[in-house]
């Protein structure tokens, strides 16, 4: 039996979450809604019983600077550190990969004819850390699944467009399927939601537009592939232009997948989103 | 296009315009240079070769300054880290409010 996607899930990556996790702080009243939502999440994902995690998320200039800086980059290997990203290296255990998926997977898109970065060495930061932290809770063990990071520029404009993304994702549903080794994998596509962190519009959020988005990426997921930057940004905030790596979860997923959970909570500066799909 | 108000988009014009300003933030993703920068922000800045007018916006910590110089947002999140600034000081800063004016336009303002 080949691999297989048996869930696909949409989800914020906003660091502060991570000192809440550290700190144990999960339980304060400010963020216990956040945390709460994420209880029956993980009990789904037990049941669903997950060997690998393809999480879709972006560097925030801990492991690319602009220097050389890639559009898509995949992690090719067993291990990743945990990155320092300016305050220090959390108290994590480090990152187990599945290099001989990456290769696979490596090959197959390469072959589809997405030209990826291929990282034999990569450290993860928040964006890939705190959907981890949320989704599949470490012990000082380790993780319960095996990790493979993809990390797209949406950070230095030109950026792909949310219909390259969608399309990443359908070509990573045939690359997971091509694979012989019988894995159940499951897809984060992290970011977003709503949410500008410069200029004197720092601060904007926008509900309305994330509770549409959310609409129809369970309704018309490639209805939203026709979405600009240009209006993302205008709608949500220049930074929730991440939102276009949801696409690349939901394209991963086959057209009877179905939505299972849904959640939304906006304290701060960041509508954080949540929503999973269960694929069969 | 037309433009976003009280927005910039970062685009290879303004990463260019950055690019010292944005090395140096990178470097100090490593503890040691954290502590370089600590100890001695001009011999610093020197090291990265930032212009008069670049190293004037450090020193000031004018952040809307260094955006629009250039300055990527999460690259600028590591001078926060350096000097005691959090996001949301820089935020209301950008805003021009003060720490609590910005808070008070918050949601939930203990979720930090």
């Amino acid at each position: 039996m080949p691999s297989r996607i048996v869930a696909g899930i949409g989800l914020s990556h906003v660091p502060s979450v991570g000192p809440v996790v550290d700190r144990k702080r999960d339980q304060d009243p400010a963020w216990k809604p956040l945390f709460d939502a994420y209880v029956p999440v993980r009990e789904w994902l037990a049941k669903l019983k997950p060997d690998v995690a393809i999480v879709i998320y972006n560097d925030h200039v801990a492991e690319f600077a602009f220097d050389r800086y890639p559009t898509f980059a995949l992690g090719a290997a067993d291990r990743y550190a945990i990155a320092d990203e300016g305050f220090g290296t959390r108290p994590l255990p480090e990152v187990a990969g599945d290099a001989e998926l990456s290769i696979h997977l490596c090959e197959s898109l390469i072959a589809d004819e997405f030209d990826l970065t291929v990282c034999q060495e990569m450290g993860v930061e928040h964006g890939f850390l705190v959907p981890m932290n949320l989704c599949f809770p470490h012990t000082p063990a380790g993780w319960p699944v095996k990790s493979v990071p993809l990390q797209v520029n949406v950070v230095q404009h030109p950026l792909p467009t949310a219909k390259r993304c969608f399309k990443l994702g359908q070509a990573l549903r045939r690359a997971v399927e091509s694979y012989e080794d019988e894995l159940r994998v499951v897809i984060l596509g992290t970011g977003g939601m709503s949410h500008q962190l410069q200029g004197r519009r720092f601060g904007f959020m926008n509900e309305k537009f994330d509770q549409w988005f959310l609409d129809q990426l369970e309704s018309d997921p490639e209805g939203l592939t026709a979405l600009s930057h240009h209006k993302i940004m205008e709608e949500a905030g220049a930074e929730a232009v991440e939102l276009i790596m949801w696409l690349t979860m939901r394209g991963a997923l086959s057209k009877k997948a179905k939505r299972v959970h849904r959640h939304y909570y906006a304290p701060m500066t960041t509508g954080m989103g949540l929503i999973t799909f269960e694929d069969s | 296009m037309h433009e976003i108000p009280d927005t910039s988009i970062f685009d290879l014009r303004l990463s260019r315009r950055g690019k010292r300003l944005n090395r140096m933030c990178a470097a100090l993703c490593a503890p040691a240079e954290r502590e370089a920068f600590k100890r001695d922000e001009e011999a610093f800045m020197a090291r990265f070769s930032l212009t008069a007018g670049e190293k004037e916006l450090v020193r000031k910590r004018d952040f809307k300054g260094l955006i629009e110089a250039g300055m990527n947002i999460y690259a600028m999140l590591k001078i926060g880290s350096s000097t005691g600034n959090s996001l949301y000081r820089m935020g209301a800063q950008m805003r021009g409010e003060s720490y609590e004016e910005f808070l008070a336009t918050r949601n939930i303002k203990d979720a930090v």
